[in-house]
């Protein structure tokens, strides 16, 4: 989708925000967000594409107003009330005990090694980054669509976002880091020293 | 904070929000409040910047161990015991003479929090965002860091499963330091490429 969330190279927001000695949290709440939010995860309801997706899906009004945990606090609300879990309607899966919790911290997406999965492009390649603009959930982001950018490494099979996030299917694929010149992004503004590398699946990229 | 919340259904204080939502959910046993107290408790106080700070000194130290690092980083982090979620897919970027590298996430907030813990507002904020892959110089230059036109910026927009942290450039004059006190000079920003030491 072209949302709001996808800001690279947007202007006009400001000066980065600065603060020192930065808590790990602001409110308590903040905490408590964070936490609910892992404890849901780990039930497995929904994937970590499906949890952007929700938030992709904010009204972009809301998304720039609300901080960073409010969006949170806001995507469980919205979450939990769709899958019914408080209407009775609720999967009978066990909650994340305290014990779980101090270990499931590993598991995370599964394993990048799959010699089944073949690479359609090759280090070095130069590749063209198509321009799709999906309705749905996608990681390719808007400024770097029609550009042309070299393989640089190769990071092995993930599951593909534009589908996983709507369940339909994982589509596992390669995955490499491309490297785009500034100035094939941005012009003659960019330093012509300078790039940027964005990770993209096979599906995001055809040969230039 | 004397909100009127009469005519309202939900109330709009988050903190009274999240309160709810964990009620409702320890109620239906969906959550149970001792997993919540360990993850905050794990972000609080046991996962953060020491950690890549600690990876960062070893690298420094021991060329074998950067050597591992710079192939396979969730390996070598591993040895030093810090493997979590967000970080199966570490790669480590060196910085040098000629490249200075920065990390983002354009598209949320992508971080590796085994080695840097949960990510500052500033790295989630919409300008650092938006600023960073077109404009990479004037952030750093925001950062107080300058980096000479005859360097080569390279910025890692996250986009995928990787998650990305920098191996600063080892200051000059700490020949005679231990791994320990390496690690004390490594900061956050410098680890994430906006800063130098």
């Amino acid at each position: 989708m072209n949302g709001i969330h996808d800001m690279g190279g947007m202007q006009g927001m400001g000066p980065v925000p600065h603060e020192t000695d930065e808590p790990v949290f602001h409110a308590e709440w903040e905490g408590r967000v964070f936490a609910i939010n892992a404890a849901l995860r780990a039930m497995c309801m929904w994937n970590l594409d499906t949890w952007r997706y929700q938030i992709e899906s904010l009204a972009p009004v809301d998304y720039l107003r609300l901080t960073y945990y409010e969006r949170w606090l806001r995507i469980n609300e919205e979450l939990v009330a769709k899958h019914g879990l408080l209407a009775g309607a609720a999967k009978a899966v066990p909650a994340l005990t305290a014990a779980a919790a101090a270990q499931r911290l590993g598991r995370g997406v599964p394993s990048s090694d799959d010699p089944a999965v073949k690479p359609v492009f090759a280090v070095g390649e130069h590749v063209r980054a198509r321009n799709i603009n999906p309705i749905g959930h996608t990681r390719l982001p808007r400024y770097a669509r029609g550009k042309v950018g070299v393989i640089a490494r190769d990071h092995g099979v993930y599951a593909f976002p534009d589908t996983n996030a709507h369940l339909e299917g994982e589509h596992r694929q390669h995955v490499y880091s491309v490297r785009f010149a500034a100035r094939e992004l941005w012009g003659e503004q960019a330093s012509e020293k300078d790039s940027v590398y964005i990770d993209m699946w096979d599906d995001y990229l055809e040969r230039a | 904070m004397a909100h009127d919340h009469d005519h309202q259904v939900v109330p709009s204080d988050p903190a009274l929000r999240v309160k709810a939502l964990e009620s409702l959910l320890v109620e239906k046993g969906l959550v149970d409040p001792a997993a919540l107290d360990v993850l905050v408790d794990t972000f609080e106080n046991k996962v953060g910047p020491r950690h890549g700070a600690r990876v960062v000194a070893r690298a420094w130290a021991d060329p074998e161990y950067k050597k591992r690092l710079l192939e396979d980083a969730p390996m070598a982090i591993a040895e030093l015991g810090y493997t979590s979620g967000q970080g199966e897919h570490m790669v480590v970027l060196e910085n040098t003479p000629e490249v200075h590298n920065l990390v983002v996430c354009t598209l949320c907030s992508c971080y590796p929090w085994p080695v840097l813990g949960l990510p500052p507002v500033w790295y989630k904020s919409a300008a650092y965002r938006s600023r960073a892959v077109i404009d990479p110089r004037g952030v750093l230059r925001e950062f107080g860091t300058s980096v000479g036109d005859d360097v080569e910026v390279r910025v890692w927009d996250s986009t995928a499963e990787l998650r990305y942290i920098v191996l600063p450039e080892r200051p000059v004059g700490t020949e005679n330091l231990t791994e320990e006190d390496l690690a004390a000079m490594v900061t956050r920003n410098a680890m994430v490429g906006v800063s130098k030491l």
